[in-house]
């Protein structure tokens, strides 16, 4: 509710981000240091195939759970940003002003 | 063809490979020598950054590691790929929208003051020398190994190919080098991880592979059938750590703010056209990593079980001919304490020091060692290296996979070295003369400038190569821990707050670089022997212990930017716009 109250585009789209980016690193912390290291001995007394559960979080489950994070990251973000007419990939955008540089 | 001659052939032809790359994209301007012109695509930016980031330790050392640390190994499996998620979601984005070339760049115009940049050149150059020495160590002892030269000459081909792309081609040069060197890498390590997998489970996926049933008809899984066997010969299971829970959470903790904080690695996300690329591109980059770091855990245990089958309680004149061959190299030595001709596998060292071959050879036709002999029952001991270097060998794959595994251990090592080498000379030419010592600096004496630090500094890296000083090995931690107690912090809170300013980030990066370098010599240098966990703080190693320097970092800052005037209003502008994606411009000539 705070969202629509103050102001800006640019403040209601910090907010949102902020707001994703607490999800997403609480999932980042509670997988690896959770799930592979503090929970790790209750994991273990589950089995994923030969895996005791909290060794297959710390050495494989970790991994593609970040990079899930970070794709999700991206793609909500952009829809944020296309909500908050804050995106860039408008092609009249400065994005490929490299001129003279390049060659 | 011999074996010999297939490793000559497929390194000259990645050599003749990168070389070309190297020519074809020759940086003309300082904006392609430092961020490739800022036109990457992100698929090929995260490809490049996988190949900057998986060093010779990655590649060769890893895997090995992990084998004789079992769980503990998981620190470098979540700490050297967590460092990712912080970098795509709280870093990179931000730092692109910023626009400019260098990590330096950021803290000294995020906090007015030319003191913080030269604080955070000399944290960046300090960061990358410790790590540079070990990759032209670790270029050198792979040519020793693989092509029979030695380990000196070693180190001086491998700075003449680091020098003709990373001088002629900058970042441009680099970017695209080190696309080729990934493709060679990862295929290098994924052919033996998958025949081995074959051949230990029947599952060709490696990381289905260590999750499944060994296929000699037992039905006990693999990770079941490593611990018994473990447990069997005395050593702790497997999938039990040893280290405490704290000190691996600090560990890991420490890897991945480390890695964030990485200058080679942060720069990389300089050099993609947008924000919303800088994101994509860490979450490829994440996807070429993780292939490699989702494998060596499984080539770990599969190398470990096979290491314990094949070698505990056989005897010499049975070994298997790899036993022969690493021992010949100085990898792996034998030592029949108790006279059976038997090689007994049991926790301890065999011998006192690192092995100290004589000429001799004893009763069953074994090496002998000058070493004295410990009281434990173990007889053999193990360089950790040999678990990647001899999966070709163990999985009797033919000569080929060993040519490739050379060169992708050549490519790993080079790729990272070249990164490095790049910051190091865009901190000294563009950091220090453009925009400390001599602004007034033409575009093209800026980039003559900057080929003459990155030549520079392949001399000294080379140099520590061929004279490696007794310390590369102890400080490796330190790149990691000084990184996350100095840069991370500070360009984090440049980002997330509008209030801190100059004071209290150069308050807070003096504090936690000084705290973590006083913690990690102390024990790595000064008095290693009280390295030991009852005399560490709250039990955290000097491993670890950049956690801790972090904490102290944003602690001391936040109290200091308190108490001190807030930023101009001109930074709060700054940081609305680095805050805001759209309109982010190529890096361009100041």
């Amino acid at each position: 509710m705070a969202d629509e109250s103050s102001g800006s585009a640019t403040n209601s789209y910090w907010r949102a981000n902020i707001r994703l980016l607490c999800i997403l690193m609480a999932i980042w912390f509670a997988v690896s240091f959770g799930a592979g290291i503090l929970l790790r001995d209750f994991l273990d007394r589950f089995m994923l195939g030969g895996y005791p559960l909290g060794f297959w979080f710390a050495q494989q489950g970790s991994i593609y759970v970040f990079i899930a994070l970070i794709f999700y990251y991206s793609w909500a973000m952009h829809r944020i940003e296309r909500r908050h007419a804050l995106d860039d990939d408008d092609p009249a955008a400065p994005a490929d002003s490299s001129d003279g540089t390049a060659q | 063809m011999t074996t010999q001659t297939l490793i000559y052939l497929f390194v000259g032809a990645s050599f003749a490979l990168y070389i070309g790359i190297a020519i074809l994209s020759r940086a003309g301007s300082t904006s392609e020598f430092y961020v490739a012109g800022g036109g990457v695509n992100p698929v090929v930016n995260g490809m490049a950054t996988a190949a900057d980031w998986m060093s010779a330790a990655s590649f060769l050392s890893m895997a090995g590691l992990i084998a004789f640390m079992g769980y503990d190994g998981s620190v470098y499996l979540m700490g050297w790929t967590g460092g990712y998620v912080l970098l795509a979601l709280l870093l990179a984005p931000y730092l692109r929208k910023f626009g400019q070339f260098t990590v330096p760049d950021f803290i000294g115009t995020r906090y007015y003051s030319k003191v913080a940049r030269t604080v955070a050149v000399v944290c960046l150059i300090f960061i990358s020398f410790t790590y540079i020495a070990g990759q032209m160590r670790g270029v050198g002892i792979v040519f020793s190994r693989f092509l029979e030269v030695p380990v000196d000459l070693g180190v001086v081909i491998g700075m003449g190919i680091v020098f003709f792309y990373a001088v002629m081609g900058g970042m441009k040069g680099i970017t695209y080098t080190q696309v080729a060197q990934y493709c060679v890498l990862i295929f290098a390590y994924l052919v033996p991880a998958i025949f081995i997998s074959l051949m230990v489970t029947g599952n060709p996926l490696p990381q289905l592979g260590l999750g499944s049933q060994v296929a000699d008809g037992s039905g006990m899984y693999v990770l079941q059938k490593l611990d018994a066997s473990l447990v069997d010969m005395g050593f702790a299971e497997y999938t039990a750590g040893a280290k405490s829970t704290i000190d691996v959470f600090c560990i890991t903790a420490a890897l991945m703010i480390g890695t964030a904080g990485l200058p080679h690695v942060i720069v990389r996300f300089f050099t993609v056209p947008k924000v919303s690329d800088a994101r994509r591109s860490a979450g490829w980059a994440l996807v070429f990593i993780a292939l490699l770091y989702s494998t060596a855990p499984a080539v770990s245990a599969f190398a470990r079980l096979n290491f314990n089958e094949t070698v505990d309680q056989t005897q010499y004149a049975d070994a298997p001919g790899w036993f022969a061959n690493w021992e010949d190299n100085d990898l792996i030595a034998w030592r029949d304490k108790d006279g059976d001709g038997a090689m007994d596998i049991a926790p301890g060292d065999a011998f006192e020091g690192a092995p100290v071959y004589t000429e001799e050879r004893g009763a069953r036709g074994e090496r002998l060692l000058s070493n004295a002999p410990t009281e434990g029952a173990n007889e053999v001991y193990v360089d950790r290296d040999i678990m990647v270097l001899a999966n070709p060998e163990i999985a009797n794959l033919p000569g080929w996979v060993i040519a490739l595994v050379a060169a992708g251990g050549l490519a790993a090592a080079l790729s990272t070295a070249a990164g490095l080498l790049l910051v190091i000379s865009s901190a000294v030419s563009h950091d220090l003369l453009k925009r400390t010592f001599r602004p007034g600096i033409t575009e093209k004496g800026e980039l003559r400038a900057a080929r003459i630090a990155a030549t520079a500094a392949i001399v000294v890296a080379g140099l520590l190569g061929i004279y490696p000083p007794g310390w590369v090995a102890q400080v490796v931690a330190f790149a990691f821990g000084l990184a996350a107690a100095s840069l991370f912090p500070a360009i984090f809170l440049g980002i997330f707050t509008m209030r801190m300013n100059r004071e209290g980030a150069i308050a807070g990066m003096v504090a936690g670089l000084g705290f973590t370098f006083l913690y990690i010599a102390w024990f790595k240098l000064w008095n290693p022997a009280a390295n030991v966990p009852e005399n560490w703080l709250l039990g955290i190693s000097p491993e670890g212990i950049g956690v801790i320097g972090m904490l102290i970092n944003f602690a001391i800052a936040l109290m200091v930017s308190r108490a001190t005037a807030p930023p101009p209003a001109e930074i709060g502008e700054l940081v609305e716009t680095i805050r805001t994606p759209r309109g982010a411009t190529a890096p361009a000539v100041h």
